[in-house]
């Protein structure tokens, strides 16, 4: 008995029951389960421990953000920002600022993109600790997650300081920052700086080479060159694959053109150094390595800031020319696009966002089958995604 | 205690409670109490005990891991209830107690509800067979150690009835890889262990402890011969994976099953998965601990029973201090590698256990029987 012509199942494939005497496990992975990181559900095949088709479904945080960006007037969007990637609410609000201000064609102070460059890059950090951390968890090690959430806690009084929030920041306004950076928050940040790239050390001889996490990851989760550009995908796990793209140097904006020209970052790529390119070592590994960049990047833009305004002289009630701005940022899962249609109103006529989580969960799907059950955790903490980006 | 040692060896009934059941013997009773009702008594009181070491050992060592976690990982733990958090043992229970004991709607039923019992009570025999000193013990056991490997080993069984119980395809995961986890690791760890019982030459392990008594109660067997490090590091390997501890913790991994076989448990049917957990690391350690690194055996008991003779009340609590000691410092041990490593992927786990323990143990056991005959030729043997 076969099923009727044209009936598959939900992973897409046939299904035969000829003579079969064992069957697939459909399992759901989610939308409550450890490993999703968020509330996403992934709908597994299994024969025993073989995955052999798997489905991301979304949906579940689904908040209408792009929806609600054509209701609301161009300032009061930003709060909504914070909320797709909160992990990195720094650099989604300076996303959909920098679109804002593509469409407005205003002079952004110095001092201000100096404090956004800091900011973005500390978020970066912050993000990325968060990326290892829980990735750690995934493969059973939970200590290095609360290593991390040491400066993580830091980073994020750093942030409390400025702008008294500890995740949603809405910091970054259109024309420039919300304020001045307080007495002593320059200075602080630079211990901070001495004091992560000790921790990183730490991190990087406890996670990264252990033994056991090298076996875990390496060979495992292997986005071919190929592959990484036929998924659209960006950031680090692009990178991964060695892949030498970011827009932070091939598209600058802000000032980071003029930090890459002065030498000051690297973009550190997969090596295949414990497999083969493009595992998920090699992902995890362009994380960790990227965090010490942006420390570097935190110290150039330390050592040349200057006193001066903030933000730019913008009225309260903003109305923006009419036209439409692409901006894309690089993100710390890759690259966050913001698409601006005005009018010339007081409200967006379309906001759309291109979230870099969305993009890099659809390679899942061609990831996982073949690969075992623990695999698959250890791929899907590898994408690093954030639920509420995906869904937003 | 010393009244067991008076007995005659013909009347000696090779069991701890003897002292308690002439004790109660010797006491005035109603004429209704029939004379079985002593014995009776007497065992009932040495259940009483054997369950309460278990229940403190298992509340220590839950409190030991809290506290050992969060000082590996930058935190205190717990600091409220009691001194550091020490009663939070007690807190849990009462909570756990308290909590509402769900049965998932598609579960067998029979199967759900004796699943922890049997894992429990397992562990509890096993109890039986450790021995707490020299002479205070509840059942001197021939086949002491056997008891204890085989009556451990049956708690995976209550771990796939709970699996399959529960109407979880995440709950039978759990219970498939701890399946075929326990029958890859009970290999090496049976031939491992093969070692110093060749060494010794008893499976009883108030004789094993006894053997290790010379150089001032430091004669271990760890010491005595090089194939014993590597058998060591291979039994606590196979111990590791034995009783579900990371980095071979697959029947649970939080992070892929959910809560592996114990998903569906809750209140306090789940915690007796736990107590099972903690008993099994502490009787283990202490079965390490005997045949490895001197059981009761250690400069304390050497120099309490030069002083007090062999036998004495301090020299018998001294040698229970010790064992204790040892079984918490092999628990700290467990704590340490499971908040410092990653999880194992099962078919590395297989892997480890067929390809590399076993062949390794076996070579073990070679070499040590060849050291053996060579070094100790008409030495002691």
């Amino acid at each position: 008995m076969t099923l009727p012509e044209g009936a598959t199942t939900a992973t897409g494939e046939r299904e035969y029951l000829v003579d079969v005497r064992t069957q697939d496990m459909e399992v759901n992975m989610g939308p409550q389960h450890p490993a999703t990181h968020g509330v996403m559900k992934i709908l597994i095949r299994c024969n025993g421990e073989l995955v052999t088709g798997a489905q991301p479904q979304l949906g579940f945080l689904h908040r209408c953000a792009e929806k609600i960006g054509e209701n609301v007037e161009w300032l009061q969007y930003l709060p909504y920002t914070d909320r797709y990637d909160y992990l990195a609410a720094m650099n989604n609000n300076l996303g959909y600022s920098m679109a804002v201000e593509a469409l407005m064609d205003i002079e952004i102070p110095r001092r201000a993109e100096m404090i956004r460059v800091i900011c973005a890059e500390l978020n970066r950090i912050g993000s990325h600790l968060i990326a290892i951390g829980t990735y750690g968890i995934d493969l059973g090690a939970f200590t290095p997650f609360l290593y991390m959430f040491r400066e993580r806690e830091w980073m994020m009084a750093l942030f409390e300081k400025i702008c008294g929030a500890r995740l949603t920041y809405s910091y970054i306004r259109i024309g420039g920052v919300f304020n001045d950076a307080p007495p002593g928050w320059l200075s602080e940040v630079e211990r901070f700086c001495d004091t992560f790239e000790k921790a990183w050390r730490e991190y990087y001889d406890l996670l990264m080479m252990n033994q056991i996490f090298i076996k875990r990851t390496a060979d495992v989760g292997v986005i071919p060159r190929e592959m990484a550009l036929d998924f659209g995908l960006t950031g680090p796990m692009l990178r991964g694959s060695a892949i030498d793209w970011d827009i932070r140097r091939d598209m600058p904006y802000s000032i980071y053109g003029e930090i890459w020209e002065d030498g000051a970052f690297k973009i550190p790529l997969g090596s295949g150094e414990m497999g083969t390119l493009g595992d998920c070592w090699d992902r995890a590994w362009v994380r960790i390595t990227e965090m010490m960049e942006s420390v570097k990047i935190v110290r150039w833009c330390l050592d040349r800031i200057e006193p001066g305004p903030v933000i730019a002289d913008i009225p309260k009630v903003l109305r923006v020319p009419a036209g439409e701005a692409y901006v894309g940022i690089e993100n710390p899962r890759g690259e966050l696009g913001h698409y601006l249609l005005s009018d010339g109103g007081k409200i967006p006529l379309r906001c759309r966002v291109r979230g870099p989580s969305f993009s890099n969960l659809a390679v899942l799907e061609a990831l996982l089958p073949g690969t075992l059950l623990a695999d698959a955790v250890a791929i899907i903490g590898s994408t690093d995604i954030v639920v509420g980006e995906t869904d937003r | 205690m010393v009244l067991h040692q008076s007995l005659p060896e013909s009347e000696k009934l090779k069991s701890g409670t003897n002292w308690l059941n002439e004790f109660l013997g010797t006491l005035w009773r109603p004429d209704f109490v029939p004379d079985w009702a002593v014995p009776l008594t007497a065992v009932m009181v040495g259940v009483g005990i054997v369950l309460a070491i278990a229940s403190l050992a298992t509340m220590f060592s839950t409190w030991l891991e809290r506290k050992v976690s969060g000082h590996i990982q930058c935190r205190y733990g717990p600091m409220r209830v009691g001194w550091h958090g020490f009663l939070v043992p007690l807190a849990d229970g009462v909570k756990l107690l308290l909590k509402e004991d769900m049965i998932p709607k598609g579960a067998d039923r029979v199967l759900f509800v004796l699943a922890p019992a049997l894992v429990m009570s397992s562990i509890l025999g096993a109890m039986v067979a450790f021995p707490l000193s020299h002479e205070f013990f509840f059942a001197d056991l021939d086949l002491g150690v056997f008891m204890i490997l085989a009556l451990s080993s049956t708690t995976t069984i209550g771990v796939v009835m709970a699996g399959w119980s529960s109407n979880s395809k995440w709950s039978l995961y759990g219970s498939m890889r701890e399946a075929a986890q326990v029958v890859a690791y009970e290999i090496p760890l049976g031939i491992s262990l093969l070692v110093p019982l060749m060494v010794a030459g008893s499976f009883n392990l108030i004789e094993i402890s006894e053997a290790q008594a010379g150089w001032f109660g430091m004669h271990w067997f760890i010491f005595r011969n090089p194939f014993m490090i590597p058998a060591f590091i291979i039994f606590f390997i196979a111990v590791l994976a034995e009783m579900k501890r990371a980095p071979f913790d697959l029947p649970e991994t939080e992070s892929e099953l959910v809560a592996g076989f114990m998903t569906e448990y809750s209140g306090i049917r789940w915690s007796f998965f736990f107590f099972e957990e903690y008993t099994a690391m502490f009787l283990f350690s202490c079965v390490t601990a005997f045949f490895f690194f001197g059981g009761f055996e250690g400069p304390p008991t050497h120099f309490a029973a030069q002083v007090f003779g062999e036998g004495h009340l301090v020299h018998q609590l001294t040698a229970f201090l010790t064992i204790a000691v040892k079984g918490f410092a092999g628990v700290f041990l467990m704590m340490w590698v499971r908040w410092t490593l990653p999880r194992v992927r099962i078919d590395q786990v297989m892997t480890m256990g067929y390809k590399y323990l076993t062949p390794l143990a076996l070579a073990c056991v070679l070499g040590a029987g060849v050291f053996e005959v060579l070094w100790h030729w008409g030495v002691d043997a």
